[in-house]
């Protein structure tokens, strides 16, 4: 395999009496994708930030690159040791050009006037080697996701960089960019680079890693080799315990399938959505899924009237409603948990207390206005207790929270209002193996008591384990629909086919 | 750092993050008692120092008197600029607000049947004004900034045209006590000025409002996160009408207590660049300029800073002209303490 790019050895880092990371070992070679795994807080970002300079590890520990020993001091330092890093929330400046963020920092100046053209020219045959659709003068804001992806790899690779560290890479890209970030990634491997990959992902771990490498509580527990890579191994060495049965489905709707709840016909918005109708009876878990783009979380937004409608109308339980604001939509029954749970959902800077309350501190108030605060503390307490919300204490701001814990506080807050119906955007996103599997579970005691449930997901083996009738959206319209049955599972490839439009072609 | 269900085995490992936990939250409520305390020790030592350098002159029952009187107006201007910037908005209007109040107060005063609702009359029209302030920003969408920069240039020629723009005094303007009478406690020994009376009472209910009432939590959730606020059912619209609509009325009623002061009011004078002082109490009290995080107790403490400033540079006879640089260079240094103690804690 040659010699090691990168070894670290016996690594750590405290913080005050905290170990965050203790005796890490990792070992990369030139052109290999090295996925690195574990639960949030199991240490994958401060073993990053050691690599791009922002944290100093504990004296003791050894970092060699080329067998060289080097130190890395201060974020020019990982650049300097050859190493970038392309974070979860992207780096660039999207008020400029993609040929300035490319050299930003770094940019070619005639007697100090700057060379636009030159740095256009320089970063033109880079990107073209990377398959880019868009000129090196475009402004970064003009860009999609997938696309501020590649400048982001491209100015790695300006730098000269060997390693590169990817932290959850395809977050917020759709699957098509997904599958060419992929191929992207491939062509650097065989172009020698060393990739550090870090996903919550197990398909794409399947499908990009040459080897895993598992932290938890900030140890290495384990790294396995290509023929080793199974699901079953890797979340045993994440979670530490066997697990059994990962998606939780006990209840059977089949057995008792309640009334009709949530109606929505015909709903449009004259944009992304065309003219989408949808029923979810009681009890009865509906996946929604679709590729991104698809106009599912539009929908959404339309149910709850977080967005106006140009037509169609909302039924509960069979009487029409109007619903012009999501208050409106809670105070009829239908709670919504947003995909995006820090730029929509929580108050980061607020208790977790006061985010849990916030949806019923109205109807709770003394004289009209007044806050119960007793009462508010019990719920909040109360729902710790229900949801396994791991915080010392209900008052602790949420911004301090890992995702999972944060995404069951902003369940909590859905959850006060008792909806009849509730809808779920992307539930376990960020979430880490063990809050996804209680996520599974709370679910799952929702739809056995009663309420009606509408699960938005693009992680097809979540949708598959969880519900018990999937609704596919294809380009703003409803592409089709499956029920599970005893004898014919739901499968990844009928939803995929139906999502991408296959169908079609083999009806023809 | 949370975990998931540990097993015995785990127990030893899992403990070491709780109690992680545990001194995090330690930390956090050190943080948040910091933060309350916030310039507390400021005011106290610029008040001690003052002394000293005056020769035992500041602290007097008779100057501690003037010290109270002369920040109750910026109090009270600062207590609505709270509102504002813990929605992340900002109102530029508070001083002309003041002085078109103050001239409607005048004028009502002088009607002889009427006059004893001066008072009412000056605190509706700074309501009047501020609601509309609220109204375009709520309902048009327009930003807090632009709109309140430009009612601080129409509702300045507003209260000139009320007189036209000329001074209106009132001799006998009723109610004239709560500008220039005391509270007395002990008969000859402590009595409180009327206005720092109002003042600690606006204080008081601005606390009441903000951390004891649903509303309070709607201002401080808009703040915090605008987008999530709307998705968790809170009325965006009706929060941010309220919040320019008390810093209306609170400016109006600084325009009341500026009335009864001084028995007259000018449109082009009274409350010039007030909105300064008081957006300068607001953020030496420690409430982010972005919204969400701060307190009313920190506003009070600011408004006392800048008074005892104001007193104590006169009390060691410093020039008028060197008060201006001081005053600019003691706001800015105590703000940038303020963000190196709570360095990394806090968003500004």
């Amino acid at each position: 395999m040659g010699d090691p790019i990168l070894e670290m050895r016996r690594v750590s880092k405290s913080f005050f009496s905290i170990k965050a990371l203790r005796n890490v070992d990792l070992t990369v070679y030139p052109g290999e994708i090295h996925a690195l795994m574990g639960e949030n807080g199991a240490g994958k970002s401060t073993l990053m930030k050691i690599l791009s300079g922002a944290y100093r590890p504990d004296p003791g520990g050894e970092i060699r690159i080329e067998g060289k020993p080097v130190r890395i001091d201060g974020p020019l330092g990982g650049r300097a040791a050859g190493i970038s890093i392309i974070y979860q929330e992207l780096s660039l400046a999207p008020n400029l050009s993609v040929a300035e963020n490319i050299y930003l920092g770094r940019e070619i100046s005639h007697s100090g006037l700057l060379a636009r053209g030159a740095m256009r020219a320089g970063v033109g045959p880079m990107l073209e080697r990377l398959g880019a659709d868009f000129a090196p003068s475009t402004l970064v804001a003009h860009l999609s996701m997938g696309q501020r992806q590649l400048v982001e790899i491209a100015r790695a690779l300006h730098a000269r960089s060997k390693i590169l560290i990817m932290d959850e890479p395809t977050t917020a890209l759709s699957a098509g960019e997904s599958e060419r970030l992929f191929a992207l990634i491939r062509q650097l491997r065989a172009e020698g680079l060393a990739i550090i990959y870090i996903s919550h992902r197990m398909d794409e771990v399947y499908a990009l890693g040459d080897r895993v490498t598992v932290l938890r509580d900030g140890a290495l527990v384990g790294s396995l080799d290509k023929p080793q890579i199974r699901a079953d191994t890797i979340v045993r060495l994440m979670v530490g315990r066997e697990v059994s049965s990962f998606y939780k489905k006990e209840h059977d709707p089949q057995a008792r399938l309640g009334p009709p709840v949530l109606a929505a016909v015909d709903i449009t918005d004259g944009r992304r959505v065309k003219g989408c109708s949808l029923t979810v009876h009681a009890g009865e878990v509906v996946g929604l899924a679709g590729l991104i783009g698809a106009g599912r979380t539009e929908l959404a937004h339309l149910i709850i009237g977080a967005s106006p409608k140009t037509s169609g109308h909302v039924e509960l339980e069979g009487r029409a409603v109007t619903i012009r604001t999501p208050g409106e939509a809670l105070d009829a029954g239908i709670a919504y948990l947003t995909e995006d749970r820090k730029a929509l959902g929580l108050f980061l800077d607020m208790s977790c207390l006061d985010n849990i309350n916030l949806a019923m501190l109205g109807r709770d108030a003394k004289l009209g206005c007044m806050l119960d605060r007793d009462k508010a503390r019990d719920r909040a307490n109360k729902a710790f207790a229900a949801l396994g919300i791991r915080a010392a204490d209900v008052g602790v701001t949420a911004g301090g929270l890992s995702g999972g814990n944060q995404q069951k506080v902003l369940l909590s807050r859905l959850l006060a209002t008792t909806p009849k119906v509730l809808i779920l955007d992307e539930p376990t996103r960020g979430v880490d193996v063990g809050a996804k599997s209680e996520i599974y579970s709370i679910i799952d005691n929702l739809a056995k008591s009663g309420t009606a449930i509408l699960v938005i997901s693009s992680d097809l083996p979540e949708v598959i384990g969880i519900c018990d009738r999937v609704i596919v959206m294809r380009a703003g319209r409803i592409a089709g629909e499956m029920r599970r049955a005893a004898t014919s599972p739901l499968s990844q490839e009928d939803i995929m086919a139906l999502a991408t439009g296959m169908e079609q072609l083999d009806a023809s | 750092m949370p975990h998931d269900n540990p097993s015995p085995a785990e127990a030893a490992s899992a403990a070491a993050p709780r109690f992680a936990a545990a001194q995090e939250t330690k930390r956090q409520r050190t943080r948040l008692i910091i933060r309350a305390a916030g310039m507390l020790p400021v005011l106290l030592l610029l008040c001690i120092g003052f002394h000293l350098l005056s020769d035992g002159r500041f602290f007097t029952g008779q100057n501690l008197g003037i010290v109270l009187q002369q920040a109750a107006v910026n109090t009270v201007l600062a207590a609505g600029m709270t509102f504002v910037i813990l929605t992340g908005g900002i109102d530029l209007s508070v001083g002309s607000i003041l002085a078109a109040a103050a001239m409607a107060g005048l004028i009502v005063s002088k009607f002889p049947d009427l006059g004893p609702l001066w008072l009412p009359a000056a605190v509706l029209t700074g309501l009047v004004i501020g609601v509309i302030n609220g109204a375009l920003i709520a309902l048009l969408r327009l930003p807090p900034f632009i709109v309140t920069l430009g009612s601080l240039t129409a509702v300045r020629g507003l209260a000139r045209l009320l007189g036209a723009d000329t001074t209106v005094f009132n001799p006998s303007i009723p109610y004239a006590f709560i500008g220039n009478g005391s509270l007395t406690l002990l008969p000859g020994v402590v009595s409180i000025p009327w206005l720092s009376v109002i003042a600690l009472l606006v204080i008081l209910g601005s606390w009441l409002v903000l951390r004891r009432t649903v509303l309070g939590v709607h201002i401080y959730a808009v703040g915090g996160n605008e987008s999530a606020a709307r998705l968790a059912g809170i009325k965006v619209w009706a929060v941010l009408i309220f919040v320019y609509g008390v810093s209306g009325l609170l400016a109006g009623l600084g325009g009341a207590m500026q009335a009864a002061r001084l028995y007259a009011a000018n449109g082009l004078q009274l409350g010039q660049s007030y909105e300064l002082d008081a957006i300068t109490a607001v953020i030496l009290g420690g409430t982010s300029f972005v919204g969400g995080i701060g307190s009313i107790w920190g506003t009070l403490v600011g408004a006392l800073i800048i008074a005892v400033l104001s007193n104590g540079l006169i009390l060691t006879g410093v020039s008028d002209v060197w008060q201006y640089v001081i005053k600019g260079l003691v706001i800015i240094g105590a703000v940038a303490l303020d963000r190196y103690r709570l360095q990394g804690s806090a968003r500004t």
